[in-house]
């Protein structure tokens, strides 16, 4: 187990070119610190540069700028046996002419541990896997859930592995088993204590399996958080709009002195100081909400704002209403038991606490900056 | 003739062919095999008697042996060279192209040509061969000492289709996905380990393929020894389909037909039995 730092990682795959404007970077000034024994994730769009930040860590690639470090040892120019790095993928790959029990066996055999320490280890790690009675069948029948079972059992079965890297291992998974096996993860990872770290560009699977979430961007890290802190307090519009299902709603306002925002044709008022904190600034800025943060009611409400039920969306347990005002559509939910239906004039209340404030996408710091929730770069 | 009798017309054309292409000829062989048959007189029905005069036959018996230990020589020094010569290709770039290229040549050589191209090769007039082995002061002729011929003829075979195995294990070899290696690397595998575990499973169909053309067309080998020895000196590099021709051709038909039977048979059992053995080789094993 490690405490895993990234520090100034760059990566540019066809190297630093003479011009700076030419180099094109796959991850660009990453400093991240990842605790031993915590659960990570890193989330992102596909080509955001995650897999290229993996394959850094797993030491597959060497960072064209920058260090890594596993407990303050430099291992950037390290392969990944010699950084003790498990690494399951997004297919499982197990050794077909072994049977289970020889494939959680093979690292330690290559080793050269002796037959009886294998035999408890191996036994140990079944145990910890629910794979026990799987011992000895040939890995060509086990279903994919329980191939990658296999694959993490061969990650983990050393015990000075420093960290498991998962990329989308959840992939060909059937929805059923991925239940169980994410379940099965977060207790392995819990009761071994083992730094995991976790590539996904699916928000539920990171969200549910980790306790530290990094959210990528195009080549740069959002944020680092915890889910709730994704959730309520996005530092970006990109972590805002990409964590929640559906995203946040983001509103372009224009502030005026007193706590009224214009935006397209109407206007919402807001606390008078934070409208002079703003104003401090600029005039304009966007406004974000969640949709959870949004009550819909359907008769003429004080301090709401009005529009159009423009889409009703059920998913089943509750209702996404996109509501058109002029030229912007807002999103929020409503309970399962309210009717709605296209083109109703529905009345829409933002919670007040709930707004938060976007200048050029980046948060605007209304509040002084939460230390611990906001960066994971000061442990 | 109802709609979905009709249906059965659809199969005309495939049983047309295979009737006239293995049914008949082989039903033919089947007649032939149980008759003694001399030229100009009416056919006897002997039963099995011909083949009972084969399996006692030391020149039948002799040639089997030839053969067996040729086509075993055969798939124990191609297989392993094909797979070496895939596994040292270049994976990418022009080399790619180049190799496969070349490796292709002797693949597209019609098996006559072949055959004359080493009879002139080692022809002890103007031959090569036995020009460049004078140098040792070896007297190398293919038409006097049996080594020679037979050396000279599996020299040839594995010349011709080595490339023929490489081929499918080169293919086979890019197929396997790149994070089987990258799992082996993190493994702490050795190269020897990673062959043995990752990629020798992963070329087991495409070896299947290999091993059985191989084998069987080892066995049927003809051309060659008919233009580079004329199955000589005396019958020692004379092989399977050659002895039958050489029956056929001296219309010991009964006779000739017997072996062919005998012939089809041993190729099919061994074509089995090798299916069998690499299908569950190493499948699923791994003590407890």
């Amino acid at each position: 187990m490690a405490i895993i730092e990234l520090r100034n990682i760059c990566h540019a795959y066809n190297g630093i070119q003479k011009n700076e404007k030419d180099t094109i970077y796959a991850v660009k000034d990453i400093n991240q610190i990842y605790p031993d024994g915590s659960a990570v994730a890193l989330l992102g769009p596909s080509g955001c540069g995650k897999t290229t930040l993996l394959e850094i860590i797993s030491g597959l690639l060497v960072p064209t700028k920058g260090q890594i470090f596993f407990d303050g040892k430099d291992v950037t120019s390290l392969n990944a046996k010699q950084r003790h790095i498990a690494q399951v993928f997004q297919f499982p790959v197990v050794y077909d002419s072994m049977n289970v029990y020889g494939n959680l066996a093979f690292p330690l055999r290559n080793d050269g541990v002796d037959s009886d320490k294998i035999r408890e280890r191996v036994y140990e790690v079944a145990k910890y896997l629910e794979i026990t009675d799987l011992l000895k069948y040939s890995v060509t029948k086990l279903t994919a859930a329980d191939k990658q079972k296999v694959s993490l059992g061969r990650g983990i079965v050393r015990p000075d592995t420093a960290a498991v890297l998962l990329d989308e291992p959840l992939t060909v998974i059937d929805p059923k088993a991925q239940w169980g096996l994410r379940r099965k993860l977060k207790q392995v990872q819990k009761e071994l204590n083992i730094t995991m770290i976790y590539v996904t560009h699916d928000q539920h699977e990171a969200l549910t399996f980790a306790e530290h979430v990094t959210v990528m961007d195009v080549g740069k890290i959002e944020q680092t958080g915890s889910p709730k802190e994704l959730h309520e307090n996005p530092e970006s519009t990109f972590v805002g709009y990409f964590i929640g299902s559906p995203g946040m709603n983001f509103i372009d306002v224009k502030v005026n002195p007193g706590g009224k925002l214009d935006f397209s044709g109407t206007s919402i008022l807001i606390a008078g100081k934070i409208a002079d904190k703003l104003l401090e600034t600029g005039k304009y800025f966007t406004l974000g909400i969640r949709p959870e943060y949004i009550i819909l009611y359907k008769t003429e409400t004080e301090s709401c704002i009005s529009g159009k039920v423009k889409i009703v969306e059920d998913n089943g347990t509750y209702q996404i209403i996109t509501t058109q005002i002029g030229a912007l559509d807002i999103k929020s939910r409503a309970p399962e038991s309210m009717e709605i239906t296209y083109g109703d004039i529905v009345w829409l209340h933002l919670n007040q606490d709930k707004i938060k404030f976007f200048k050029e996408g980046k948060k605007f710091p209304l509040q002084p900056i939460n230390q611990k929730s906001s960066n994971m770069e000061e442990y | 003739m109802n709609y979905n009798n009709k249906a059965w017309l659809l199969l005309i054309p495939a049983l047309v062919v295979m009737a006239t292409t293995a049914f008949i000829p082989l039903i033919t062989v089947i007649n032939y095999s149980l008759h003694y048959i001399f030229s100009g007189a009416i056919p006897e029905f002997v039963g099995f008697s011909n083949y009972v005069e084969v399996l006692r036959d030391p020149k039948f018996l002799g040639t089997l042996g030839r053969q067996l230990v040729f086509s075993f020589a055969i798939l124990a020094v191609e297989i392993p060279l094909g797979i070496m010569i895939a596994l040292s290709l270049p994976s990418k770039g022009v080399g790619v192209g180049i190799s496969l290229v070349l490796l292709g040549i002797p693949l597209l050589i019609p098996y006559n040509v072949v055959g004359i191209v080493w009879r002139l090769f080692s022809s002890s007039n103007i031959g090569f061969i036995p020009e460049v082995l004078s140098w040792i002061d070896y007297s190398y002729n293919v038409s006097l000492h049996a080594m020679d011929a037979t050396i000279t003829l599996f020299i040839l075979d594995v010349w011709h289709w080595t490339p023929l195995v490489v081929l499918l294990s080169y293919a086979g070899y890019q197929a396997i996905p790149d994070v089987y290696f990258r799992a082996a690397e993190i493994d702490g595998s050795s190269t020897w380990k990673t062959f043995r575990y990752v990629i020798l499973p992963h070329l087991r169909p495409v070896l299947l393929i290999a091993f059985l053309l191989r084998f069987m067309d080892s066995f049927k080998i003809y051309a060659e020894p008919l233009l580079l020895t004329g199955g000589g000196p005396g019958d020692t590099t004379t092989y399977m389909s050659l002895f039958v021709a050489r029956k056929a051709e001296s219309y010991e038909l009964g006779y000739a037909g017997a072996v062919s039977i005998i012939y089809l048979l041993i190729v099919m059992i061994g074509s089995w039995l090798f299916f069998q053995v690499i299908n569950t080789l190493g499948k699923g094993k791994g003590e407890k």
